[in-house]
């Protein structure tokens, strides 16, 4: 199961995996990715996780700044005195 | 083609209008505090979230928010405007931020901007599928932590990149601005932090996919 991905059509491959999963590749790269895909199984699990790792921090909720920051920043700025 | 992947979604309307950004300019520099509070309001919550990630301690954090309005209304006048505003307020924290790391790790943050390729390699090694887990296995608070765990971890080099570019949602070349870096070295580093939290993340998923295999 942990054997790197070692072979060079794979390695050429995993340079271009952002642009494919970003749609930035040219019509042509994908194609060709998606043809090496077909054949080699390690490369499809890369493909398949990074993808989800991809999905799963954009939908990570994002951590919310302490409620008294703002109070805090205008106390510190010297804003809260004739501010509304 | 490829499935389509959700964009980050943390860029609220206000940051994307120039002309909007352009008024609140004039007046924070015309010295009008109701602006300064505005251009808090704005961008306070984005410039906490970088500081959090970089730092990983929330009173630091919260330091770095107040250090970089501080110097932000302080050094207005230089701005020029070649960047949006929420792309320069993200380059002072960030700046704040390296500081603090250097001050507490001078031998482990790099001062060198080219990310050191022994550190950050990124070879597949784990090529199990665990893509075949249930949905609720994602969504648990163990699987969360697992993954904002995993992004704290990630190589300093890469990080700042990953979190503006993919937690805030600039684009490669406001992240390139933010971060003094070329677009096609952000463009590497990002593609390596995905690389790096799939190989970290897999540790994980892995081992939950074989378990539940083993029970059934």
């Amino acid at each position: 199961m942990d054997a790197a991905v070692s072979h060079h059509t794979c390695k050429e491959l995993l340079v271009s995996l952002s642009d494919y999963l970003d749609g930035e590749a040219a019509e042509a790269l994908c194609a060709e990715i998606e043809r090496h895909l077909a054949d080699c199984e390690d490369c499809r699990v890369v493909v398949d996780t990074l993808r989800k790792t991809i999905l799963l921090y954009r939908t990570l909720p994002p951590p919310s700044p302490p409620q008294t920051i703002r109070a805090r920043l205008l106390h510190a700025l010297e804003l809260d005195k004739d501010a509304p | 083609m490829t499935k389509e992947l959700p964009a980050p979604t943390l860029l609220s309307p206000e940051l994307l209008d120039e002309a909007y950004e352009q008024r609140l300019l004039e007046r924070i520099r015309a010295g009008d505090k109701t602006a300064c509070a505005e251009c808090i309001d704005l961008h306070s919550a984005g410039v906490y979230r970088l500081a959090l990630r970089m730092v990983g301690d929330p009173h630091e954090a919260e330091d770095i928010v107040q250090e970089t309005f501080l110097n932000a209304f302080r050094t207005i006048d230089s701005f020029e405007g070649r960047s949006s505003l929420s792309t320069w307020l993200y380059r002072i924290a960030y700046n704040a931020a390296l500081m603090r790391l250097r001050k507490k790790q001078p031998l482990h943050v790099s001062i060198d901007p080219h990310v050191d390729e022994e550190e950050t390699a990124t070879t597949p090694v784990q090529l199990f599928d665990w893509c075949c887990l249930p949905e609720e296995d994602f969504q648990t608070a163990e699987a969360r932590n697992e993954l904002e765990r995993a992004i704290s971890e990630l190589p300093e080099p890469l990080r700042a990149v990953f979190v503006l570019r993919e937690l805030e949602g600039l684009s490669t070349e406001e992240t390139a601005q933010a971060l003094d870096l070329s677009v096609s070295n952000v463009k590497v580093r990002l593609h390596r932090a995905r690389l790096w939290l799939r190989e970290r993340l897999s540790g994980y998923f892995t081992e939950l996919a074989q378990r539940s295999q083993e029970r059934n």
